[in-house]
């Protein structure tokens, strides 16, 4: 199964430009709140109409504004949890989740297909109680329920975890995903959250003012994001300013430093980024004295703040984070850190903000 | 004692709720949808019979009903007279009740959560199911009150009732044109016990609405 999409929509000064293509499994829509990852679910769904493109699930068209098709949402066979879930507070879970059983005429089959997803979501005993009266995770299991009796062809999730206290979320995390790939078909999931999308999907897109700028499998995203804003939000947060010295080697200008990396730096590289965990004291390589300017303590991690001896001035500090136990006691002006080449992030684009 | 205007009050304030009751919904959902200046228009239409004075809404219904008028003479060849019969009371009273029945439903309908609706349409449910089964009861209070309170109005009822339908003993007297008519003749007595009627009848209907929605609290926590 697949899903292709190809939207423009417009909203006063927002544009929402959106184009890609989802194969089976888990596709993260990762971006700032704000930047169009909702509108583009509800399109989908077709709670929204956009005002040209196309939309195809399974060969099928939903949505085509040359063809003049534009499917109801009710014949679109999308399932879309929302982010508050959107469980009918005046029925019981039970009625919620016969809601999605509707159109399937054989009443002993309905009874079969709500037990066997009571049973599967564990939701065993709360069948007479109303959405008021369940946690968080309850009530989102029970809207999966609901969605999952439907036999949706795309499950779509919103923010799917912004809903829940933080405790509950890695629980939680760890329950969706065993519900999302035994579910087999495609599934889109939004969120602003770089951890959750790293958890949970297979490919991320990254989303930013209206537009997907970069569409690639988790762990590569994150190893090579290619690009300063993809940087930014799988979580870096040191760049410079660089310009390529060679095959594997490039000049970070506003740290004064020269770095080499694993990967060949492309032509038009425009920036380098190194993310906060990748400074290492015993690393040899791209290795250069600092001065440390400060830290902040966290829970398990400190934060620590340094600048390059060779940096010129006006630049902002570097941020290096460190558990607590490999933390350097009685650090004096003298040292120094090194990265690993693999981990220099070789980045284009300029609009870095 | 005649007490034919509280079977006639009665009666017309409860056809004029009925009428006002899907009428009001009817245009609070649809109006809700409209395009901004359409829906501004038509909400201010559709509120003038609040603000203005009942004489004023009970000339217009005169001037569309009147005997002498295109819509009321050929109203007339089919059998239907609105002018001093009961029914045109009903036709006063749902036209005063209703901006009161439209505005209360838009309110209750503008608070509405509406990914409730987005996310029935996408799990296949028809749109007339979404509106009895989720829509009307997630607003069920602001409708109830609307109702109780489109009823009240239509209860009392005197301005352009006692205009397009007059006072006549046994035809057209409603409690309000009744206890009018008593007092402007100078029998007090009856003017008081009408006056204690509509008392009770409006105390009986507010203790109504106070244990109704007393009960939806009670049962939706």
């Amino acid at each position: 199964m697949s899903l292709v999409v190809d939207i423009k929509k417009r909203l006063g000064d927002f544009c929402l430009d959106v184009s890609f293509t989802a194969e089976d499994g888990i596709m993260g829509i990762l971006g700032p709140s704000g930047c169009g990852k909702s509108m583009t679910l509800r399109c989908i769904a077709g709670v929204e109409r956009p005002d040209e493109g196309h939309i195809e699930l399974d060969g099928v068209t939903l949505f085509d504004s040359v063809g003049r098709v534009n499917l109801r949402p009710q014949e679109r066979r999308v399932g879309y949890l929302f982010q508050n879930y959107a469980l009918f507070p005046n029925m019981t879970v039970r009625q919620n989740i016969l809601c999605g059983l509707r159109s399937e005429p054989d009443r002993a089959k309905r009874e079969r297909e709500l037990a066997r997803y009571v049973e599967l979501m564990q939701l065993g005993g709360l069948e007479g109680h109303y959405p008021a009266q369940l946690s968080g995770g309850q009530q989102q299991r029970v809207a999966l329920a609901r969605i999952l009796v439907n036999r949706p062809k795309l499950l779509m999730l919103d923010e799917p975890f912004s809903a829940l206290d933080s405790h509950l979320r890695e629980k939680l995390l760890v329950e969706m995903k065993g519900i999302l790939e035994g579910y087999g078909g495609v599934s889109l999931a939004v969120t602003h959250s770089r951890d959750e999308a790293y958890d949970l999907c297979s490919t991320i897109a990254l989303m930013q003012n209206g537009s997907i700028h970069t569409l690639k499998p988790t762990k590569q995203l994150f190893a090579d994001p290619g690009t300063v804003a993809g940087a930014a939000m799988t979580g870096c947060k040191n760049f410079s300013r660089a310009k390529k010295l060679g095959e594997y080697e490039l000049e970070a200008l506003d740290w004064g430093i020269r770095l080499t990396t694993a990967r060949p730096v492309p032509e038009d590289v425009t920036h380098v980024g190194i993310r906060a965990h990748y400074f290492s004291p015993g690393c040899k390589q791209n290795n250069y004295p600092v001065t440390l300017t400060g830290s902040i303590e966290e829970p398990f991690e400190d934060i620590v703040c340094f600048r390059w001896k060779s940096q010129p001035g006006g630049t902002p500090d570097l941020w290096w984070r460190i558990p607590k136990q490999f933390r350097p006691q009685g650090v004096t002006k003298d040292y120094a850190l090194g990265i690993a080449p693999a981990n220099v992030l070789a980045l284009r684009d300029t609009n870095l903000k | 004692m005649d007490w034919y205007p509280l079977i006639n009050s009665l009666r017309i304030a409860a056809i004029s709720s009925v009428i006002v009751f899907f009428a009001g919904i009817f245009c609070a959902y649809y109006v809700a949808k409209l395009p901004r200046v359409l829906k501004g228009v038509l909400d201010v239409v559709l509120t003038l019979p609040l603000v203005l004075p009942p004489t004023v809404v009970g000339y217009f219904l005169l001037l569309i009903f009147g005997v002498q008028r295109p819509v009321g003479m050929w109203l007339d060849t089919i059998g239907i007279r609105f002018v001093m019969t009961w029914y045109g009371g009903v036709i006063t009273a749902a036209v005063v009740a209703f901006p009161l029945m439209y505005r209360t439903a838009r309110g209750a309908f503008e608070s509405f959560d509406s990914t409730l609706a987005y996310s029935g349409q996408t799990l296949g449910l028809s749109n007339s199911f979404i509106f009895w089964r989720i829509r009307m009861p997630y607003c069920r209070q602001g409708i109830l009150a609307g109702t109780v309170l489109a009823f009240a109005r239509a209860l009392g009822e005197y301005g352009a009732t006692s205009m397009l339908i007059g006072y006549t003993p046994g035809r057209t007297a409603t409690i309000s044109t009744s206890v009018y008519q008593y007092w402007r003749t100078g029998d007090d007595r009856s003017a008081m016990i009408w006056v204690l009627v509509n008392l009770a009848i409006s105390a009986v209907v507010l203790l109504t609405v106070n244990l109704l929605e007393k009960k939806q609290r009670g049962g939706a926590r």
